[in-house]
């Protein structure tokens, strides 16, 4: 179990690293020159050798490569050019709305897939289960922004329920007034993919002997499915919601510019549009970081789950 | 019969979003960039799908928009499927530190969205079509790349392979004769699922502002413009996303048909057994 963990962390760390090697690469053999987005093509040249040198652009890489990995590492994330304020700070205060956001989206579409796939599982090939797989096929082929506009044009531009967009703080009134729409725009395909995952794994175990072994020793229907099938299928369901979740920040980071919520994919596009590498950077590391570690989160309680893995 | 369902309610799925975009690119009904008719009106027989605030046919720009979409999706799933079977193939063929080192870069490329990669390349290069095409072929790579190496560790110690190589064949022989041709079913049923999600992550980049740039359209970039404008008229922001939605949902649909029809192990699933 713990060599396992620790493999587990260790194949992490170096992912992780590489995923830093991968940002620093984009700025160094990329076409596209930095100090001359920065100052723009007007500028002097002595303003373009002033930008060169302060962005370090003369040293050789590995002097660059070190600064940059030191820096990702003491949290000193480079300035932003559009605010002026450091990337780190921009960064996390986005962050504190993309991830509830992300959460919150994975609990409604929890809450929908697994009593459908359950259901679904029950009788393979009944109505409950060719309604679920129809909802299935249709929800994961619905773009996130699109339910995003049609959901702003139904409950905020038209029956004036929800706030069609922004977001006023924490600190303000009901904020989750202003959640609710953009977790069901995102909610709704991830559901239908989870509810999908579920139907399949549990109508694989209930196929097992020992469910037919607790059915002929009369365990109550229920009890079955939502006890020994649940638990026995949950293993590829964790997987499926770890993955869930990474593709939730990715299309939260969408989703967040239907509604115009100040979070990271708000900020990601805004610091592409103006150019402003510094920051665009720390996004692409705290998200980089954030998926290796969701990910890592998955292994370690897939092998809670399993004692085949726990006990090899 | 039953069976091949899915498979058929796909392929008219596909049909159906694929039709106004072929017949585009032979003929209009107007000219998806003329300016000066109504704008927005509803439906009618002179304007199918109405029009947008520049009284703009939408069903001109619905058929030229999906051009873009769907060359930039195909052209994204193929160079990334190449790049990553080819990757994939070395993994799995040269086996120890190239084996761990390829799999571990695929990782830490599957840790960036698409949408971040392309917002890099969008600050670094400008606005345009091949940093999108860049990003979403990218995006595919790991996925070819874990899908054909996992292929190869499955199928390196089974007899078939075993007896060839004991009868002195080379490893690029038995890659070609003997891995790759049993790989051709799950990467063909991969690369149909993945031009859907490649459609879709199109679609969202074109919403955002990045890809091909007004006047010309394009399904995502048209949503944003329909979304301003909700209150005025509904349609706009219907049309653009149905055709999209239609296109991927028949992809999914002939990807789960592929993989019924050629891998006989998930067909147990489809039949009924009640508890």
């Amino acid at each position: 179990m713990l060599g396992h963990l620790l493999r587990r962390v260790g194949a992490s760390a170096l992912t992780l690293v590489l995923v830093a090697v991968l940002v620093f690469l984009a700025v160094d053999v990329l076409p596209g020159d930095p100090a001359r987005l920065v100052v723009g093509l007007e500028a002097s040249p002595e303003e373009y050798q002033a930008a060169r040198e302060r962005l370090g652009l003369d040293d050789p890489w590995p002097t660059r490569f070190g600064r940059w990995v030191g820096g990702v590492l003491t949290g000193d994330w480079g300035e932003s050019l559009r605010y002026g304020r450091p990337a780190r700070e921009l960064v996390l205060g986005a962050l504190a709305l993309t991830a509830p956001l992300a959460a919150l989206a994975l609990a409604l579409a929890l809450v929908v897939a697994l009593p459908l796939g359950l259901l679904a599982a029950r009788r393979v090939g009944g109505w409950m289960d060719l309604a679920t797989v129809g909802f299935a096929q249709l929800g994961t082929a619905l773009p996130e922004f699109w339910l995003g506009v049609l959901l702003v044009g139904l409950f905020a531009v038209g029956l004036r329920w929800l706030p069609a967009g922004g977001f006023p703080g924490w600190a303000a009134a009901a904020p989750w007034r202003y959640l609710l729409l953009p977790a069901v725009a995102l909610a709704l395909p991830r559901g239908a993919y989870l509810a999908r995952l579920v139907r399949g794994t549990v109508a694989d175990v209930l196929r097992e002997d020992y469910i037919r072994a607790a059915m002929a020793k009369g365990v109550a229907g229920w009890r079955v499915l939502g006890i020994h099938a649940l638990r026995n299928a949950l293993i590829p369901v964790v997987t499926g919601a770890g993955l869930t979740l990474v593709r939730l920040l990715a299309g939260a980071m969408v989703v967040e510019n239907v509604f115009g919520l100040p979070g990271l994919g708000r900020l990601a596009v805004v610091a592409a549009g103006e150019r402003d590498l510094p920051l665009l950077f720390s996004i692409a590391v705290v998200v980089g970081a954030l998926v290796v570690l969701v990910n890592l989160a998955v292994d370690v309680l897939y092998a809670l789950l399993d004692p085949r893995i726990r006990h090899p | 019969m039953r069976r091949h369902v899915g498979l058929t309610l796909g392929l008219i799925c596909l049909l159906l979003a694929l039709l106004p975009v072929v017949v585009g690119s032979i003929w209009l009904p107007h000219d998806p960039n003329a300016l000066g008719g109504e704008p927005y009106a509803p439906p009618s027989l002179r304007h199918p799908m109405g029009t947008d605030w520049f009284g703009r046919d939408l069903l001109a720009r619905v058929m030229v928009g999906g051009r873009a979409s769907l060359g930039v999706a195909v052209l994204a799933v193929v160079a990334g499927g190449l790049v990553g079977t080819g990757l994939g193939t070395l993994a799995g063929s040269l086996g120890g530190v190239v084996d761990e080192a390829l799999m571990r870069l695929a990782d830490a490329l599957l840790a960036f969205p698409a949408l971040l990669v392309a917002l890099l390349l969008r600050a670094v290069w400008g606005p345009g079509l091949p940093g999108v095409a860049l990003a979403l072929a990218l995006f595919n790579v790991p996925f070819f790349a874990r899908l054909s190496r996992a292929g190869f560790v499955a199928l390196r110690s089974r007899d078939f392979v075993l007896a060839a190589r004991a009868s002195g064949a080379g490893e690029g022989w038995i890659v070609r004769h003997h891995i790759l041709p049993h790989l051709a079913s799950p990467l063909l049923v991969q690369a149909t699922v993945a031009l859907g999600a490649a459609l879709l992550a199109e679609a969202a980049l074109s919403y955002l502002g990045l890809g091909l740039q007004p006047p010309d359209p394009a399904w995502g970039r048209m949503l944003r413009e329909a979304q301003a404008a909700f209150e005025l008229s509904p349609w706009p922001a219907v049309f653009p996303g149905a055709v999209l939605a239609l296109a991927v949902l028949g992809l999914n649909l002939i990807g789960d048909g592929l993989r019924d029809l050629l891998d006989p192990s998930f067909r147990r699933l489809t039949r009924p057994r009640p508890l």
